[in-house]
């Protein structure tokens, strides 16, 4: 039985849109990687490209997956799992990824000020490793108006951009893509302790980054 | 008792995952008392929404899609490894 491209409610029995005929790959197993690429392959790109943000490698990663996907020859019932199932494979591509990318130090010692919170906790204000003053978080005035404002939207991005790579990486997806932390440490191969860290960083450097080139000048102006 | 460094590390990680119980009465102790982590509370919860609210091409965003020549390669590819495989049991 080798596949053929009905349009649609063909002799097997599955509904598929009609396919061009140049890319019957006459595979006569459970799988028809012939339409992976169509099915499957841009929300498999768009989820890699998110997480390395370089095209070439999130092709590559999508490639891999599916050349993995036809090697290991699946045998599953139903499209819903063929989806899961490259879609897990590609989370195990990126986590590779991640790893020979990154050699991780995991951030062992909590205790230890990081370099964000050096100089902000001291012993004044609320005793030992309270706000110091000079630095302690003043009260911002928000209106709806702000968010939309190209001026403070700029402003923002200006302080998105200061961010290092990686901690820009997990930001976004934690923050605009709203991925949980457990995904997150299973995609990118970070430890949760790391996550925390990075996430820590990220928003104690951007709310002084705001109150700094945002608020303060607003306040001052008025 | 929480100082403020701990307490800042709390209110980020709440902003993640649901803190254990004591953790997060201790933190809500500490925001009782403490008029700058409570800023520091709102104010980073006002970060996720204007994040949330920047325009998507605002960001370093790599586009969501495949080329056509991106697809074509990989169907080649693909073809080829298919041609690689052993012939299937009739």
């Amino acid at each position: 039985m080798s596949f053929r491209h009905p349009a649609t409610g063909g002799a097997d029995g599955r509904t598929r849109d009609s396919q061009p005929q140049s890319l019957d790959f006459g595979l006569s197993s459970g799988l028809d990687p012939e339409s992976w690429v169509e099915r499957h392959g841009d929300d498999l790109f768009g989820f890699a490209a998110a997480r390395v943000r370089n095209r070439a490698v999130a092709q590559d990663l999508v490639q891999e997956t599916f050349l993995a996907g036809i090697k290991s020859g699946g045998g599953f019932a139903g499209r819903s799992s063929e989806r899961s199932w490259l879609f897990g494979i590609l989370r195990n591509k990126l986590a590779d990824y991640y790893r020979l990318q990154n050699r991780e130090e995991e951030i062992t010692d909590t205790e230890l000020l990081l370099s964000e919170e050096r100089g902000a906790f001291g012993t004044g204000g609320l005793g030992k490793d309270g706000w110091v003053m000079k630095l302690a978080p003043q009260a911002w005035e928000t209106p709806d108006e702000t968010l939309i404002s190209k001026e403070f939207q700029d402003v923002l991005r200006s302080c998105l951009s200061r961010l290092p790579d990686k901690v820009a990486q997990v930001f976004r997806l934690r923050e605009i893509d709203d991925v949980s932390s457990e995904e997150i440490c299973k995609d990118l191969g970070v430890s949760p302790n790391n996550l925390w860290v990075m996430l820590h960083r990220a928003r104690m450097g951007l709310r002084r980054c705001l109150e700094v080139h945002w608020f303060e000048n607003k306040q001052r102006d008025e | 008792m929480l100082n403020c460094r701990q307490a800042t590390r709390l209110i980020s990680q709440s902003l993640d995952a649901k803190l254990p119980w004591h953790r997060r009465l201790q933190m809500k102790v500490h925001l009782l008392y403490c008029v700058w982590c409570r800023r520091y509370a709102a104010q980073l919860k006002f970060l996720r929404r204007a994040t949330r609210e920047l325009p998507p091409e605002a960001l370093d965003a790599a586009p969501q899609k495949l080329s056509s020549e991106g697809k074509e390669q990989m169907n080649a590819r693909l073809k080829e490894s298919v041609k690689k495989l052993p012939p299937p049991a009739e």
